[in-house]
């Protein structure tokens, strides 16, 4: 056992989970990792997928008509379970028809090769048929978050030129009819009607009619590995959304990962309750299943933990990847809504989107039998880097071992380059030796940010982390100041920025501060210009202004005024020690300190 | 409690942690939640809210009693006969 050399207490405190290979059910795609590390290579990957019948490859024909065309034409591809129960269910077969009509029906008004398809809705059925279908239809397809407001859907757009768009008659109300003159290049807006009605509104199409219009029979046309397929916006510390660039070959690695990270087997019916406006639900809530021709399971309803478990039953569900806040939500309802509950058909279950505490880790084992396997990754990195495998042991706390084909290591800038930092437990940041099949190839229009990802052949996450003397990654803290909520990462600035636009607002310091349940919160120090009054007033109309701006999921839950705020000379405000006084942790080097809070 | 005192403390509550949602917009029958664009975290402060405010003890899984108007005002309703 790998334990601290001060203490002599296991590394995260808690004894690792020991795995038995006389133990598995079903025997792991993946039975021993050192094995699976020596004996890898990409060439053995790629032979995982079947490429387009005249060369290429696309992710929709490896995702859905490549299993049409074969044996699983037949089988469920996807189950679809809705807010009140409603059900509906695709074969292999039944994707084809659907998204050869999305396919079409694109092609039919116009859209081309490289076209911006824009997708903002909740899980429902019509998103997945468009994703798949617009990459069909050889279309770059990039989903936004349905709890968005109005400015990060805005900002996205423009800086993504969409062409298209695809969401429902409700939030195209809510959300996008008044930014419509904002966004000039947005040609074509198709409704998705509630409950399968018509939606009719002037300077939009209706989903039903275009695609009873369209025909099921589509070629997909000739794909380059390399041709964009999926645009995904992640956040940086300053300036405006970054849109990192993903490509057709990226599918290699959900099929590599499906399989290995996952442990799918063709008998699965797995559940990925990631959102598809974040990578997570994307990647792996709709490529990686199909592509590994297992069930996709996909739920609409939000958590809450009786309406999940419901679901674990009932749907006989056997790997299911999830998240911290909700682990973290079941773990604080105790086992108890557990009991009596006929899990047995579950196998394998995993974690991403921030680090989980070891104790949801040993939660998990007492109360489900099994330990969630944490795994990490980015939107960046196009699929899971490092990861807790089936037949693995696990350390509770620790994000695993780099996939077979990931080299990660801990590392240090300096003076322009990197050294590797080779003594275990020592804290440097993650980086990833580039060139893997789903890096992201750009960030749009960024080539300056994302040159900077990249030093002496490695990309350089901005995550810190260490690594024990067996080779496990362990999570220390981010690089920067994005902030990590309810497994989203969060810019600073974008939050800040909507609050200057108050009128009252002078400055605004947005931080990610602790919470048991979300990881982080989004709290924001704002000073007022003379003649405003701090008070509850003013701070509830910065919330609702915030609010309406960015929504839900981007604004700030806690709202704190100052006099002034930390400054340094060049008149950046200093997050950081804003953050440290929050906490009331050391305040660390002040030499840039120009003009203090008050 | 009666519908008006319910829905007096739902506003109130409401106001400090989304000022800018309208009840007035708001069915029966809506998730409140989808209604009035409030996430995991501002639903649960809430339901926290409307604890401290009614006195009324909310365990975590009467939370979906509370999804939507209808549910909360039976849910209210119910608890000044108890």
């Amino acid at each position: 056992m790998t334990t601290d050399a001060a203490t002599d207490r296991p590394i995260g405190g808690y004894p690792r989970i020991v795995k038995r290979r006389d133990a598995f059910r079903v025997l792991p795609n993946m039975a021993d990792y050192d094995d699976a590390r020596r004996g890898f290579d990409w060439t053995a990957a790629r032979a995982l997928l079947d490429g387009l019948p005249g060369g290429g490859l696309n992710i929709a024909h490896e995702a859905v008509d490549r299993h049409a065309a074969g044996l699983h034409a037949g089988r469920e591809a996807l189950r679809w379970i809705g807010r009140r129960g409603e059900r509906r269910s695709f074969t292999w077969a039944d994707l084809r028809a659907a998204t050869n009509r999305v396919a079409n029906a694109l092609r039919g008004i116009g859209l081309q090769d490289g076209d911006r398809v824009f997708v903002l809705a909740g899980r429902i059925p019509e998103l997945y048929l468009t994703v798949l279908g617009a990459l069909k239809a050889k279309c770059v397809v990039s989903p936004l978050f349905s709890a968005f407001g109005p400015e990060p859907i805005a900002t996205r757009m423009e800086l993504g030129a969409a062409r298209a768009l695809v969401t429902t008659g409700a939030l195209y109300a809510r959300k996008v009819a008044a930014l419509r003159d904002r966004l000039p290049g947005l040609e074509h807006v198709i409704l998705v009607g509630e409950d399968g009605a018509a939606a009719e509104v002037p300077g939009t199409q209706d989903w039903s009619a275009l695609m009873a219009a369209a025909s099921e029979d589509f070629a997909i046309p000739p794909t380059s590995p390399e041709d964009m397929a999926l645009l995904h916006f992640t956040s940086g510390t300053t300036g405006r959304p970054k849109g990192a660039v993903h490509v057709h070959e990226a599918v290699v690695m959900h099929a590599m990962t499906g399989r290995y990270a996952l442990d799918l087997h063709p008998d699965d019916v797995f559940w990925c309750t990631s959102d598809p406006g974040w990578v997570t639900g994307t990647s792996y809530g709709i490529i990686a299943p199909l592509v590994n021709g297992v069930t996709n399971l996909v739920a609409e309803a939000e958590f809450d933990a009786a309406t999940w478990y419901d679901i674990l039953e009932k749907e006989r569900v056997s790997v299911w990847y999830t998240a911290p806040t909700a682990i973290r939500m079941m773990m604080k309802l105790g086992a108890a809504p557990l009991e009596g509950r006929d899990l047995s058909a579950l196998r394998f279950m995993a974690s991403v989107g921030e680090p989980l505490n070891p104790e949801a880790v040993v939660w998990s084992q007492k109360a489900f039998g099994m330990p969630f396997h944490d795994n990490w990754w980015q939107t960046e990195t196009g699929g899971i880097m490092i990861a807790n495998f089936a037949a693995m042991d696990v350390k509770p706390g620790s994000m695993g071992r780099p996939l077979p084909g990931i080299e990660a290591a801990i590392v240090e800038r300096r003076d322009g380059g990197l050294s590797v930092i080779d003594a275990p437990m020592t804290s440097g940041e993650l980086a990833l030796r580039a060139g893997w099949p789903s890096m992201m190839r750009g960030y749009l229009h960024e080539e300056a940010r994302y040159a900077k990802c990249f030093v002496d052949g490695w990309y350089l996450t901005g995550d810190l982390a260490m690594r024990d003397e067996e080779g496990y990654f362990w999570f220390v803290g981010r690089a920067d100041d994005v902030i990590k909520t309810s497994g989203h990462l969060i810019g600073p600035f974008e939050v800040e920025s909507a609050l200057m636009e108050h009128p009252a607002v002078a400055e605004a310091g947005v931080i990610g501060k602790p919470d048991p349940t979300a990881g982080e919160i989004v709290k924001a120090f704002v000073a007022l210009k003379p003649g405003f009054e701090a008070g509850e007033a003013l701070r509830r109309e910065l919330l609702g202004h915030a609010r309406k701006r960015l929504g839900a999921a981007v604004a700030p839950k806690e709202i704190d005024f100052r006099q002034n705020l930390p400054k340094t000379r060049s008149g950046k405000i200093m997050r950081r020690l804003l953050k440290a006084r929050e906490l009331g942790l050391p305040e660390g080097d002040l030499s840039t300190l120009e003009s203090d809070e008050r | 409690m009666t519908k008006d005192e319910t829905m007096a403390m739902l506003a109130e509550v409401l106001a400090g942690i989304a000022p800018e949602a309208d009840l007035t917009t708001v069915t029966a029958k809506d998730d409140l939640r989808e209604a009035l664009d409030l996430d995991s975290m501002d639903f649960q402060n809430l339901v926290i809210g409307l604890h401290e405010r009614s006195g009324l003890p909310i365990p975590e899984e009467d939370y979906p009693r509370l999804f939507t108007l209808e549910g909360m005002l039976a849910y209210f309703a119910a608890a000044k006969r108890a």
